[in-house]
């Protein structure tokens, strides 16, 4: 069982890899968004470390929306998604490959360029750390909600738009836990509670969302 | 009699067209009771004098715009869970009805806001859940609109509606605390310390009235959607040719 999950994110791993400017945009998209607040709103340093952490997160889930439009897309293009589906491993954990590989391409170049930024809004060195940590914790609950937005979406005219609309609002929660500490550090009222939070949310979203994409993507492709 | 003779959308069209003018007209006269009540019975407010009264609507919209998704989420579960097919055109008949509530509670509650907090919005916790509750409901309509295949529709809105059936408790409780953390006390919802019991009435009363009026709208819809759905077949189209 595990070997079809290692499989599937060899195979989107090695897809990704030999396509690197698909992946590369949506990092440059995370960087140009959360660059152009500050010409926006002006370049005071106190201003920018107040809504650092909150432009920083609204970036990383807009980019990784981006992404997510494409996660199945290529593979329902070419014909190949269907084979997978039918295939008798368990499209559950094709969808859960797939996500996993998502928040590998996505999310941890995410979290190698977040601290550079960071610097750029003036955060401290604390505050950066639980930056990290909280884009650690909160990429993987953008990469596996998006799966169910990706899967429903399949092959729809504006198909991104329409995710867009779907998974927004249910990445709320994940916006305020990974902002919010971020925040409390800052503050002084400490990260923990809002860290815990954001871990409980992710462990949450690992057990219950490859099983709808999965019932979502089997919808979609009958 | 046995009751799933009315999962058949044949039944349910013939049960539906008599149950419609029972439920539209007790939603009518209670409306009417419940305005009375509010308008006239109703004592006014020591804090708020006459503004208050906005409740009457404010409140049983904001109850049913929760209830109608919780609702939909449970039609939908029952049409995955079953496979019947009614289940699933009940869930996109109490769709729009719902937004509407939505947009209502968010109307009157910007309405209210201004004589009492000075402000036309405030990101108070209920109003934000409120409006991610609205975004929701947009999603899932828009994703109806999109696809075309009526099955697959059926199923990816009803995925929706339940995964956000899931989410609605932790949005609910994220914006709460994200509230309370940034904007102090100064402001609270949660005020009503002790009601008049004719106030309470009034609003239980508007309630029960939107209760019945979403029963109404949601079967009128239904009904047209089994004649869209169904016109291929024969009890349809004698339907169709008798009027």
């Amino acid at each position: 069982m595990h070997r079809f999950l290692l499989a599937v994110l060899r195979r989107d791993l090695t897809l990704a890899a030999r396509r690197r400017g698909d992946w590369m945009i949506a990092q440059f998209f995370f960087v140009m968004v959360a660059s152009l607040f500050p010409l926006g709103i002006g370049p005071e340093p106190e201003m920018l470390a107040r809504i650092g952490p909150g432009v920083l997160w609204v970036a990383a889930t807009l980019a990784s929306l981006l992404s997510l439009s494409r996660l199945f897309a290529d593979d329902h293009h070419d014909g190949s998604l269907e084979h997978m589906v039918l295939s008798p491993e368990p499209t559950v954990l094709l969808v859960l490959g797939k996500s996993i590989a998502h928040w590998l391409i996505y999310g941890i170049p995410v979290l190698l360029i977040a601290p550079v930024l960071g610097i750029q809004f003036n955060l401290s060195w604390e505050a950066i750390w639980i930056l990290e940590i909280s884009l650690l914790l909160g990429t993987p609950i953008l990469s596996l909600l998006g799966s169910v937005g990706a899967a429903l979406t399949l092959g729809l005219r504006g198909g991104g738009v329409l995710l867009t609309l779907l998974i927004l609002p249910l990445y709320v929660p994940a916006l305020i836990f990974g902002a919010g500490a971020v925040d409390g550090v800052m503050t002084g009222t400490g990260a923990e509670a809002h860290l815990s939070l954001l871990g409980a949310f992710m462990l949450l979203s690992l057990m219950i969302s490859p099983w709808i994409a999965a019932a979502a993507l089997r919808v979609s492709l009958e | 009699m046995n009751l799933y003779t009315y999962a058949s959308p044949a039944n349910f069209y013939h049960l539906a067209g008599k149950l419609i003018p029972w439920f539209a007209w007790s939603a009518g006269l209670l409306t009417i009771w419940g305005l009375y009540i509010s308008f006239f019975l109703a004592p006014t407010d020591f804090q708020q004098s006459e503004a208050y009264r906005i409740i009457f609507i404010h409140v049983p919209a904001a109850w049913m715009s929760m209830f109608i998704y919780l609702v939909m989420a449970f039609w939908g579960a029952i049409g995955l869970a079953f496979n019947t097919r009614l289940s699933f055109m009940m869930a996109r008949a109490l769709a729009p009805t719902g937004a509407l509530f939505t947009f209502i509670a968010l109307w009157t509650g910007a309405l209210w806001g201004k004589p009492m907090w000075g402000a036309w919005w405030v990101w108070d916790a209920r109003l934000t859940s409120e409006l991610i509750l609205l975004f929701l409901y947009v999603g899932i309509i828009a994703l109806w609109a999109a696809i075309d295949d009526v099955r697959r529709g059926d199923r990816a809105g009803s995925l929706l509606t339940l995964i956000g059936a899931i989410n609605v408790p932790i949005i609910y409780f994220s914006v709460k605390w994200w509230n309370t953390l940034h904007q102090g006390a100064s402001i609270s919802l949660t005020k009503a310390p002790s009601m008049a019991a004719i106030m309470l009435q009034g609003m239980l009363v508007m309630a029960i009235a939107a209760w019945l009026y979403t029963i109404a709208v949601a079967l009128v819809r239904v009904r047209r959607i089994i004649l869209e759905r169904e016109r291929h077949t024969d009890w349809v189209k004698a339907i169709l040719e008798a009027k």
